[in-house]
C-alpha cells in the first residue's frame, strides 16, 4: 500500500523524460548550443576563410566590439533602429489603444467584423505587404501621394528621400502590427470591473474622468507589457527595409539586424555579425529587466 | 428633439471613426487585389486606378508559368505543413509532461526555459547556419524546418491549458492499466485538442510568413519559399507592378484563409497569452 504511490511517481517521472526528450534535444541542439556559440563567435575573427576551415579562426577578445564602436555604418544603423523603436513603438501602441477603445465601446455594432478587419494585416505576409506599400509610396503614381495631393500636400518622395524613408517604414510597421496589441488591450479592458465605472458615474465623473481614473489605471499592467514587448520586437526590424529600400537611401533605413545580416551573410564576417547579435541580446535583456522591475513596483 | 440628436451623435461619430480606420486598414490590401487584375502599366496611371478597367488573369498566368510561382508555393506548403505537424507533436508532448507528469527538477527546468524566451532568435542564427552547413542541411527543407519544430512559446501554451486536465481522469485510466503513452493519447489529448488547434494555427502562420531564416538557409532559388522568392523577384520586376501584386495575393491568400477559418481560437490564444505573461 505504501509502495504503490512511490512506484507510480517513478513511472510518471520516467515517462516525463521520454515526453520531454524530443523538445529538449531539439532546443538544446538548435537553440541553446547555437546561442552559446554565438557569444563565443563574437569573440573571434571568424570570416569567409574560417567557413572553409574553422581552424583559421582566432580568438580576438573584444576586437569585434571595438571595431563596431569605430564603424560609422554601425552607429548609423544603431541610430536608425533607435529612431524606428522610439517613434514606431509609441505610435504603434497608441494606435492599438485607440482601436481597442473604439472596439470596446458599448454602442458598437458589428464588433466582430471590425475586429477581424483591424487584425487582418497582422496575419498577412510581411514581404508581400512591404512590396504593396512600396508601390503605395511611389512618388508619382502612389496612392498615398495622390491622397496628400487631394488636400494640397506633397508630393513626398517617401522611399527616395533619406528624411522620409524611415517614417515610411514606421507607417508600414504600425499598419501591419497594431491589430495584435489591440487584441491584448481589448482583453485588458474587459477585465476592468464594470462596478468601478458605475461607481465613478455615481460620483459624477464624466467620460474623460472615467477614462483617466478607471480605464488608464486598470490598463497599466497591460500597457507596460505591451510597450516593452513591442519595443523589443521593433528592435529586430529587418524584412521591411530589406524589401523596400535595401537599407537606403544613403543608409537611412539600414537597421541593426539588416547590418548584422549584411556583415554575416553577405560579407561572411561572422565574428562582427555575432557581436551585433550579442548587443541585440543585451538591449533585449535590459528592456525585459526594466519591465519586470516596473511591474513589481506597480504590484502587477 | 435636441436630446435625441445628442444621443445619436456619439454612436454616429464612433462608427464613423471605426469605418475610417477600416478603410485605412483595407485600402492597401484592396488595391493589391485590384492591381493584380490590371493590364500591364495600368497600376501606374494618373489619377490612380482603384479598379481594373479590363480585369485580366494574365498576371497570375505569367506568375505560374514563366516565373514558376507554383514551385515556390509547393516549397512553402511543404515546409509549413511539416513545421505545423512536428511542432504540435513535439510541443504537446513536452507541454503535457510539464503540466501533468511531476519529476525532480521540473520547476527549475521550466523556469530555465522561461528565461530563454527572452533571447532573440538572431543570436543563434549564425552558429545555427554553420551547424546546419556541417550537417549538410543548408538549402534543404529540413534546414528551413529546424527552428519551428520545438518552441518554448508552444510548450508554454500547451502546459497552461493541460494544467486544467483533471488528475482523476488520468488516474482512472492508470488504474485500468493504461500505460503513460495511452493515458496521454487516449485521455489527455482529446481534452487539450482546442489548444492544439490554436498552436497549429500559430505555427502555420509564422512558418508561412517567415522571411529571415529561409532567406539565410536557402541558397538555390529553386528551393525558395514564397516570401523569399517574392523578395527576389521584386528586384528584377520592380516595374511590373501588376505582376508583383499577383504574386503578393498568392502569398497572402493562404495565410488569410487559415486565419479566417481558425479566427476564434487564434484570437483567444492571443488574448489569453498576452495577459498571463
Amino acid at each position: 500500500m505504501t509502495r504503490r504511490p512511490a512506484s507510480l511517481e517513478r513511472r510518471k517521472a520516467r515517462a516525463a523524460w521520454w515526453f520531454l526528450a524530443p523538445a529538449i534535444v531539439l532546443l538544446a541542439v538548435f537553440f541553446v548550443i547555437p546561442v552559446g556559440a554565438g557569444l563565443l563567435l563574437s569573440l573571434t575573427d571568424f570570416d569567409v576563410y574560417a567557413i572553409g576551415d574553422p581552424r583559421t579562426a582566432r580568438f580576438t577578445g573584444l576586437a569585434n566590439y571595438r571595431h563596431l564602436l569605430q564603424d560609422p555604418t554601425f552607429w548609423q544603423a544603431a541610430r536608425n533602429t533607435l529612431t524606428f523603436v522610439l517613434v514606431g513603438g509609441p505610435l504603434s501602441v497608441a494606435t492599438s489603444l485607440a482601436a481597442a477603445l473604439l472596439l470596446n465601446a458599448k454602442a458598437v455594432r458589428l464588433r466582430g467584423l471590425f475586429r477581424t478587419i483591424y487584425f487582418a494585416p497582422v496575419v498577412t505576409t510581411l514581404v508581400s505587404v512591404a512590396i504593396v506599400w512600396r508601390y503605395l509610396y511611389h512618388p508619382k503614381y502612389g496612392l498615398l501621394n495622390w491622397l496628400l495631393g487631394a488636400v494640397g500636400l506633397g508630393p513626398i518622395d517617401w522611399l527616395g528621400d533619406p528624411h522620409w524613408a524611415m517614417p515610411a517604414i514606421v507607417l508600414l510597421a504600425v499598419w501591419k502590427n497594431f491589430g495584435y496589441n489591440m487584441l491584448i488591450f481589448v482583453a485588458g479592458l474587459q477585465v476592468i470591473p464594470q462596478e468601478l465605472y458605475e461607481a465613478a458615474s455615481l460620483d459624477g465623473a464624466g467620460p474623460v474622468k472615467r477614462f483617466r481614473h478607471v480605464t488608464l489605471p486598470g490598463l497599466a499592467p497591460t500597457f507596460l507589457f505591451i510597450s516593452v514587448t513591442t519595443m523589443i520586437g521593433f528592435f529586430q526590424v529587418f524584412a521591411e527595409p530589406y524589401v523596400m529600400t535595401q537599407g537606403g537611401p544613403l543608409g537611412a533605413t539600414r537597421t541593426l539586424v539588416l547590418y548584422m545580416y549584411e556583415e554575416g551573410f553577405r560579407w561572411w564576417r561572422m565574428g562582427v555579425s555575432s557581436a551585433v547579435a550579442v548587443l541585440l541580446l543585451l538591449v533585449t535583456l535590459a528592456g525585459t529587466l526594466v519591465q519586470m522591475r516596473l511591474a513589481r513596483r506597480s504590484g502587477a | 428633439m435636441s436630446g435625441a440628436k445628442h444621443r445619436l451623435a456619439g454612436p454616429v461619430l464612433l462608427h464613423a471613426a471605426l469605418i475610417v480606420g477600416s478603410l485605412a486598414t483595407l485600402v492597401p490590401l484592396g488595391w493589391m487585389v485590384a492591381a493584380s487584375f490590371m493590364t500591364p502599366g495600368e497600376a501606374n496611371s494618373l489619377p490612380p486606378r482603384l479598379l481594373p478597367q479590363h480585369p485580366t488573369l494574365d498576371n497570375y498566368v505569367t506568375m505560374f508559368t514563366r516565373l514558376d510561382l507554383l514551385r515556390h508555393f509547393v516549397n512553402s506548403a511543404i515546409v509549413t505543413v511539416l513545421a505545423t505537424v512536428l511542432s504540435v507533436l513535439v510541443n504537446s508532448l513536452a507541454g503535457y509532461a510539464f503540466a501533468k507528469l511531476p519529476f525532480p527538477g521540473r520547476e527549475k527546468l521550466f523556469r530555465t526555459l522561461a528565461a530563454a524566451l527572452v533571447v532573440p532568435a538572431q543570436v543563434g542564427m549564425l552558429p545555427l547556419f554553420l551547424l546546419l552547413r556541417q550537417m549538410g542541411l543548408v538549402n534543404t527543407y529540413g534546414g528551413v524546418l529546424v527552428p519551428y519544430m520545438a518552441s518554448i512559446f508552444g510548450i508554454f501554451m500547451i502546459r497552461q491549458y493541460a494544467l486544467s486536465v483533471p488528475d482523476d481522469l488520468l488516474d482512472a485510466a492508470r488504474v485500468e492499466g493504461a500505460g503513460e503513452w495511452s493515458v496521454f493519447r487516449l485521455v489527455a489529448l482529446p481534452v487539450i485538442k482546442p489548444i492544439l488547434v490554436t498552436l497549429a494555427a500559430f505555427t502555420f502562420l509564422s512558418a508561412w510568413n517567415d522571411f529571415m531564416w529561409p532567406l539565410i538557409i536557402l541558397a538555390d532559388s529553386g528551393m525558395y519559399t514564397l516570401p523569399v522568392a517574392l523578395a527576389n523577384l521584386v528586384g528584377e520586376h520592380v516595374q511590373d507592378t501588376e505582376l508583383m501584386m499577383a504574386g503578393s495575393v498568392v502569398t497572402i491568400l493562404p495565410a488569410l484563409a487559415v486565419f479566417l477559418v481558425f479566427q476564434r481560437t487564434y484570437v483567444q490564444g492571443i488574448m489569453s497569452g498576452g495577459i498571463k505573461e
